[in-house]
Order: C-alpha cells, then structure tokens, then sequence
C-alpha cells in the first residue's frame, strides 16, 4: 500500500513538472524520445566491470535535470525507492567473482565488487534517464511521439484513456481502500473473499462506466482516434539536434573522459 | 518480478522488443479487424482499474502477509488474449514511466514475461478448455488458479533467462531458477485465488459479461501460431544483428588486437572453453586496459614499492579514479548551480 501510495501522488507530480516550461521541455518529444533510447542503449552496452566510463553519463542526467529544472531529490527519492530488485540481483555478484582485478592502495578489489557497483550505477542511469525523459515531456508527447514512429494507433489511443482514467480509479481504488480500513478491527474483512467482493464490484461499476464511456464518446463523433495537438513538423533543426546529441553520447560510449581527464590532471600533478 | 534496464545486454533487450513490438502491431490490428471500437474504451478503463485494485490490499491465508493483485489473468479473461494484451502492455508502459518498474529497454521483456505469456499460453491452453464453454464456479476456481500459476512460471522463467543470457549479473542459472520458481509459484497460487474470486464474483452477479466476452473471442489455431512464427523470426534477425554490433561496437578492436597478438592461444588450452572465454573477457574488459592485467606477479610488485601509487604502470588506474571522482562531483556541481539558481530566479 505505502508504494503504491506514494507513486499515486508521484504520478501527480510528474505530471505538474512535464507541464512546466524549460529548454528541455520545448524540444520535440520524438528527440527526446529517441535520445533517451540512444542514452540506455549506449549505458547498457557497456562491458560489466565499467564503471569509470560511465559517469560521464551521469554528467549528463545532471545537466538535464538542471535545464529541466527537475528537482534532483525527487529523482534521488524515486531511485532509491524502486532499487531493491537490481541490488538483490547484484549483491550475490561479490561472492560469485572473486578474481581480483584492482588494487586500491593495498586492498585488492574483486571482479564482483565491480561488477555490482557498475549493476548500481547501469540502475541509477537508464531510471534516471526516464524518469527525466517523462518529467520534461509528459505522457501524452511521449504517447504521440510513439505513434508518429509507427506504434500502433489503437494502443495509442488505448494508452491516452488508460492514462487519462488513472486518476479517476485511483481516486476510488483509495476511498475504497480507507473505508475499509475504518470498518475494519484487528485485519478482520481483509481475507482474500471480501477482497473478491470488492474488487468484483469496482469491476462492475467500471466495466459500465467503460460502456458510458464509449456511448459519450460515439455521441461526440468518436471514430477510433483520439486527435491530440498536432505535432509540428520535424525540422531540418530538429534533426541537426538529434544528431549532435547522439553524437555526443556516442563519442562519451567510444572514449572514455573520466580517464582522459584524470591522465589530464595526474598529468599537471606530476 | 519486473526485468531492469541494468541487468540486460542490448542483444536480449533488443530482441524482446522486437518480439513484444511484433505481438503489439498483430494483437492491434486483430482488435481492430475483429472488434467494434467499443473495446477501446473499455481497454483503456480496465487498464486503469488494475491500478486501482492494486491500491487495495488482502491478507494471504496462512502467512499474515499482505498480497496486491496482479491482474493479467483477470484482464485475459475479461477482454480475450488479443485486447488484453495490448492493455497489459499499456499497464507496464506507465509503470515503468512513472513508478520506474523496469526500464526502457526491459519494457520489451517485461510485456513479454508479464503479457505473452498469460495471454497467449496460459489463457488459451489452461483457462479456456476448462472454464471457457461450461462454466461452473469449479470450473472456474481450478482453471483461473491454474491459468495463474502457469502464467507467473513462466514469467518467471523468461526473468531467470533474460537475466542469464545477458550476463551483467553472476547468478548462476540453477541457483537462480531454484530461487525464482518456488516463489514464484506461491505468488501465483495467490495471484490465481483473488483471480478466482473476483471472476467468481462477477460470474455470479453479472453471468453476461463473461459471457459476451468468450463469444466475442474468434481465436483460431492459426492466429496464434502466425504470432509465434512472427516474433520468432523477428527475435531472430534483430538477434543476430544486435549481438553483431554488440560485439563489434566498442570493443572490436581491443578484441582483435588481443587475436592476433595471439595471447589467448597460448592459456586457452588449459581449461577449455570456459576459461578462453574468462579470458577474452578479462581481455576486453575496464581495467586491463589500465596496465593491470590479471597476472599473478601484481601483488610483488605491490609490496615490494609500497608507495607505488603514481609509478608509471599504476598511472592509468589513478588517473581512472581521480578522473571518475571528478566527473562525479562535477556532475553535483552542476546539480547544486542550477540549484541556487533556481532560487535566486
């Protein structure tokens, strides 16, 4: 319940920042869309004891999200709360890899302790990078820059009206869920029939509000589509900025800056 | 339960959303052809109501704990396989952009493990010759319960091997699959008994929905197997082209040069396959690269210059670590400017 509590009210608000206005904000969804695509592909390409070449991408995340004005606890927060599936994958890493790959001053560092920060840091990257890409575009330009790349339009239409009655069914699943609570002692009317009896019955009323739905719409001239705001056209400019962000990332994928930069400084040093 | 962005290799992850994009363009253009739009909305509507039902929770028998509602097979029954994947599909699209379930690029195995399977295995297999013409709430008890434990196995089972064939994680496959099946399968028997009483449920009250929705399902043999042939040659093409390029995108060349100066040939013997490929990859790997290749004299040497942490041959791996630490901060740096900026504006 606490999870789902709290990712009811960050559904709220990812929703309130996709509608703010930034420099990231205005770019064409479909950029974002396939940059953020290029960004995890580029992450999870990298072999599994990388670690310093991966930060340079978290360079990036953090400039976004200063241009995006995202405010970075929330991320912080919204990572922390949804690791524990990567960290129980890659904890059993230490034990399983024990060749030693790095000293550290006398401590020899093992394979797997690599391995699982890396696993850390590939989590941290590719959320980051959605969890920016939804909070500066919004569901809906996510959903239209998908069509406009060949989804299928009835699951587009399917995932508007999803997103749209979320916030209705919520709203109900919570009432139902504190009106039992207040009737209920001692865990008693929380067994799994009662529960089929609830549960029965929000599907009823939405199975006939689903019904409702359709005939408003069909009065309304409903015809299978769902017309969002027209996309503007993708311009020349627009492409020039794909290609020099996918160029970046890239480059940042093929060389490694972090150890570019720390030969630079070791360099000054000595 | 749901795959990462952070354990998949492009190659895996590739491939399973070439698959689920595949089933995604057939099942939508089934609906389309088959169905009025009245299923549209109602999709979308049920799609929405799984999330509400997942915000109410139910004491499981026998353990004390609470348990949330999955709601594949609920929605399998309720729209048909084709509908109902297309609006599970839907599900975990918004899970994995707004509550950061999965990723990405797992969104492909996710909607695979959690979509295909029920829908078009569990459903069509189990569910629907026991409880699909003659219903009875027997029969709907033993084939909901037994949909949903299927459904949740081999989710399960394509998590254990999405995970092994990408290999950023060490798990190895019968520990894993020794760890994943047998909780899994006591999610599923719960999964499969609120599924059970919800349809019940409905069954009782308004026998019609169920109803309507069996006849409205014109599923031949034939569609299902141009799904499976669809997706399996797709898997294989993008398969094969993505674990190319995996291969010769960033570390061709290091592996190349490690061909031909021959040095493997000379270990590989040793240990067989295994140990070649151990080898290769220790080869290609970050930190040979950095002089610190995994011979055994290093720890000598280590001792015998205890300062020796600017020679020359460790230069490579402190130039790592201070370039990595000042990326790091620098990336907070800029956090905490456009911070303060903010609050000057």
């Amino acid at each position: 319940m606490a999870k789902i509590d709290t990712a009811f009210i960050d559904l709220g608000y990812l929703d309130t920042l996709a509608t703010g206005d930034s420099i990231i904000h205005r770019l064409d969804p479909r950029i974002k869309v396939l940059t953020a695509a290029v960004f995890v592909i580029c992450v999870v390409s990298f072999d599994k004891y990388v670690i310093g070449a991966m930060l340079p991408f978290v360079l990036i995340l953090s400039l976004l999200m200063g241009l995006g004005g995202i405010p970075a606890h929330f991320i912080l927060k919204k990572l922390a709360l949804v690791s524990p599936f990567a960290i129980l994958l890659g904890m059993f890493n230490p034990f399983l890899d024990q060749q030693t790959l790095l000293y550290l001053g006398p401590l020899p560092v093992s394979g797997g302790w690599l391995s699982f920060l890396s696993i850390l840091l590939r989590f941290c990257l590719t959320v980051g990078a959605m969890l920016i890409l939804i909070a500066t575009t919004g569901f809906s330009g996510v959903c239209m820059a998908m069509e406009k790349m060949g989804m299928p339009k009835i699951f587009a239409v399917q995932l508007l009206l999803l997103y749209r009655y979320i916030f209705v069914l919520m709203d109900e699943g919570q009432r139902m869920y504190r009106a039992r609570a207040l009737r209920s002692f001692q865990g008693r009317g929380t067994d799994m029939k009662t529960f089929g009896h609830l549960i029965g019955g929000l599907l009823l009323r939405t199975l006939d509000r689903g019904q409702r739905i359709h005939l408003a719409m069909l009065c309304r001239g409903f015809d299978g589509t769902i017309r969002t705001r027209r996309a503007p056209q993708f311009t020349i400019r627009n492409m020039l900025l794909f290609f020099l962000s996918c160029l970046i990332l890239i480059t940042i994928r093929r060389y490694d800056c972090s150890l570019l930069l720390g030969q630079l400084l070791t360099g000054f040093v000595k | 339960m749901h795959m990462a962005d952070a354990l998949l290799s492009p190659a895996v992850g590739g491939t399973l959303w070439a698959a689920t994009a595949g089933t995604i363009a057939f099942c939508a253009k089934k609906v389309q052809r088959d169905l009025d739009d009245r299923k549209v909305p109602l999709m979308g509507v049920l799609g929405a109501f799984i999330f509400a039902a997942q915000m109410i929770n139910f004491t499981i028998p026998a353990t004390g704990s609470s348990g949330h509602l999955g709601g594949g097979m609920i929605l399998a029954i309720l729209l048909g396989p084709h509908a109902a994947l297309l609006t599970i599909a839907s599900v975990l699209t918004v899970q994995s952009l707004f509550f950061a379930d999965g990723g990405l690029l797992a969104l492909g195995c996710n909607i695979f493990n959690l979509g295909v399977f029920p829908c078009f295995i569990a459903y069509p297999l189990i569910y629907k010759p026991i409880a699909g013409d003659r219903k009875s709430p027997m029969r709907i008890a033993v084939g909901a319960t037994l949909a949903g434990i299927v459904g949740l196995q081999l989710g399960a089972l394509g998590v254990v091997f999405e995970t092994v064939l990408s290999g950023i994680s060490e798990l190895p496959l019968h520990a894993f699959l020794a760890a994943m099946l047998p909780i899994h399968l006591a999610i599923g028997l719960v999964e499969g008994l609120v599924t059970t009483a919800v349809v019940s449920f409905v069954w009782k009250a308004r026998p019609e929905i169920l109803e309507f929705s069996a006849t409205l399902r014109p599923l031949g043999n034939l569609s299902l197997t141009k799904v499976l042939t669809g997706f399996a040659l797709a898997a294989a093409i993008t398969g094969g082209v993505l674990s190319g390029l995996a291969s010769s995108f960033p570390d061709g060349l290091e592996w190349a040069m490690a061909k031909t100066s021959g040095q493997e040939e000379l270990e590989a013997p040793e240990n067989g396959i295994h140990h070649l490929l151990a080898d290769l990859q220790a080869k290609t790997a970050f930190l040979p690269d950095y002089s610190f290749g995994t011979n055994e004299h290093e720890p000598a040497t280590q001792e015998t210059t205890p300062p020796s942490w600017l020679t020359v041959d460790k230069g490579t791996t402190v130039s790592g670590l201070v370039g990595g630490g000042l990326t790091l901060i620098l990336a907070i740096a800029i956090g905490f400017l456009f911070r303060n900026r903010r609050q000057i504006m």
